[in-house]
């Protein structure tokens, strides 16, 4: 087992990981290292295996072949509320019961550090507490989630998350359906908590989103890997347009510095511009 | 109280927290106040059960009879005819209403009950087999019909389970298998002589006429136990309204959870309609008047065990003393579960719209 001075050591990884879905395989033979530490974001074309993965990732699909190691140990022999108390997955889909509120609605995040007869301990107020807090929603606290706005409800969501106090966060898609402005808002939220120690791993569609938030950059496609590393290297003209099969010219994102993919317009007589005939 | 020590923490719902020594309960107001009038209310009803009849008695009798002192005929009336009719509809109603709400709440569609799924016809069945066939012993008929229960309840989940089991696969495959259920029973009751299918119809509308100490002992005391076996189920299962993914990251494991949730409920079904037959409507509306009352998010189980105690009790003096000819309890829960689920019908619909 490794340790956290390992500098090979990873919270989450996939050795040899193959995932099926009745006998059809979406994932075959997959290695991945979640680095510690880091904001790691999946992409990949839509129906590529990349919610699949983290769902994989996150124990809740089993392993076919080979195994997802938490800790260092197979997570298929961790019990449902031991992972629950290392990781936390943000899922796509999840539902509010009518008429909960929004503390009532966080405090479900504490069910792993809960038991029969101790259903509401000090740690599990300060918990829900401290994610309202972080992530801006203590003023509705107390207001049904039903009433909230969509960008109000994912940072709900995100506080569930948080109260259940892993040091790894799993998000998948956790921007979709959102305006802009709410996205850009919940992945600043993401690299805050990213700031403060918790490794997070989230699916993101937006390739710009991805260059400019990721440390770490895992492309998926058909269920594979294509390409990991650091954004600024990973995210080339030439892996997008094999991923996704889109022309596209990759320039430097004029606030950041981080690659910034342009599509290709195919409708002009230069697609990608005059400096690439 | 600084932030922190439990119950500071405003959540918009009044509540109390009930701790000593580590241990920790969460109490709403609203829930517990509902469930202490829903409990006045079952004593009223219940006072009621045990007054009238043939027999009249005063409920200052009753309530003589209760407390030991008053004896003789009354007191043989009291705790020997109406007793165990009336505990065994409270605890029948209670039943019925958790198993409901275990049903709802696993499959998250308010229309998921027994009844509607199917272990009702499959009680049917395995009674009218040990009647027709078997000869039909009280303790034969038990046996058909708990066994009748369990083994409709076995089908629907291995036909409705593909990789997991979800809920309105696991409701449609149900209504499917009650109505082909339906008609089995239907031929069987072709099939029989005339006073006998008498005796299999009343008992297939659900009643509490046949209903005495002897097979409402053990069977309440079966009820109890399951009923205690609930709060250890229920936390998971409340956890399993935010969605099976969710629910499963948040450390609930979905499947087992789910598994010995609907053991539990169809253990509770099969006690009931063995004794009683299967009696419509309980378990499919009380859980969703409990939580209409309750305004809780998911629904409540300790409030809707009382809600359906009252229901089945209320529904029984119905049926004993307000229609003019005694009829099965069954008879007034589908008239007032069904003017409920019309209710229910519109009003969902009104607020899609």
């Amino acid at each position: 087992m490794s340790s956290p001075t390992d500098p090979d050591y990873s919270p989450l990884r996939a050795e040899g990981l193959g995932v099926r879905y009745d006998k059809r395989s979406v994932i075959d033979d997959l290695d991945i290292r979640v680095p510690p530490g880091s904001f790691t974001v999946i992409i990949g074309p839509n129906a590529c295996g990349k919610s699949t993965l983290l769902r994989a990732l996150a124990g809740l699909l089993p392993a076919a072949t080979g195994s997802v190691l938490l800790d260092g140990r197979d997570i298929a022999s961790f019990s449902a509320k031991d992972t629950a108390r290392r990781l936390g997955l943000l899922p796509q889909g999840a539902v509010s019961p009518e008429g909960i509120t929004v503390a009532e609605l966080v405090a479900r995040g504490r069910y792993a550090h809960q038991r029969l007869l101790r259903q509401w301990s000090p740690a599990d107020e300060s918990a829900v507490t401290e994610a309202l807090r972080l992530t801006d929603v203590a003023d509705l606290a107390t207001r049904p989630v039903d009433e909230l706005s969509g960008g109000q409800r994912q940072r709900v969501w995100i506080a569930m998350v948080l109260a259940q106090q892993t040091p790894l966060i799993l998000l998948d898609e956790p921007t979709t359906y959102l305006d802009i402005a709410h996205q850009i808002e919940v992945l600043n939220l993401l690299h805050e908590l990213n700031g403060q120690g918790r490794t997070i791993v989230a699916v993101l569609h937006d390739l710009n989103h991805a260059a400019r938030y990721a440390s770490h950059v895992i492309a998926v496609q058909n269920g594979r890997i294509v390409a990991q590393g650091p954004p600024g290297t990973t995210i080339t003209a030439d892996l997008v347009a094999e991923v996704f099969g889109l022309p596209n010219i990759v320039i430097s994102d004029p606030l950041t510095g981080t690659p910034l993919v342009v599509p290709a317009d195919t409708r002009l007589a230069h697609p990608v511009g005059r400096a690439e005939p | 109280m600084s932030a922190g020590s439990p119950g500071a923490l405003d959540v918009g719902r009044r509540r109390v927290i009930v701790g000593i020594r580590g241990w920790s309960l969460i109490i709403g107001l609203r829930s517990a106040v509902i469930g202490v009038l829903v409990a006045v209310g079952i004593l009223v009803l219940a006072l009621l059960a045990l007054a009238l009849g043939d027999f009249p008695l005063t409920v200052a009798e009753v309530v003589g009879v209760v407390t030991g002192r008053l004896d003789g005929l009354p007191r043989i009336v009291v705790l020997e005819w109406r007793l165990p009719r009336a505990a065994a509809a409270i605890l029948f109603g209670a039943a019925l209403a958790v198993a409901g709400a275990i049903f709802q709440t696993v499959t998250r569609n308010p229309l998921a009950s027994p009844d509607i799924i199917g272990l009702a016809n499959g009680s049917f069945t395995g009674m009218l087999v040990a009647l027709l066939l078997l000869g039909g012993s009280w303790p034969l008929l038990t046996a058909g019909s708990l066994i009748g229960g369990l083994a409709a309840a076995v089908v629907i989940y291995l036909l409705a389970y593909r990789g997991g089991l979800h809920g309105f696969r696991f409701i449609v495959v149900g209504i499917g298998v009650s109505a082909m259920l339906a008609s089995v029973n239907t031929w069987l009751l072709l099939r029989a002589e005339l006073e006998t299918a008498l005796f299999a119809s009343a008992w297939g509308a659900g009643t509490l006429n046949s209903v005495t100490a002897v097979t409402a002992v053990p069977a309440g005391l079966c009820i109890l136990l399951l009923l205690l076996l609930v709060p250890l189920v229920a936390p998971g299962v409340r956890q399993l309204d935010l969605g099976d993914d969710a629910a499963s990251a948040t450390g609930v494991a979905v499947g087992r959870a789910r598994l010995a949730a609907i053991a539990l409920a169809v253990c509770l079904v099969s006690v009931v309609t063995a004794v009683a037959g299967p009696i419509a409507f309980v378990a499919l509306a009380a859980p969703q008047i409990t939580r209409r009352l309750t305004r809780s998010p998911g629904i409540p189980f300790v409030p809707t065990a009382l809600v359906g105690g009252a229901l089945l009790l209320g529904s029984d003096l119905i049926a004993q003393h307000v229609v003019p000819l005694t009829v099965p309890v069954g008879v007034v829960t589908v008239v007032l579960g069904g003017g409920y689920l019309v209710w229910l019908l519109i009003h969902e619909s009104r607020r899609r719209a």
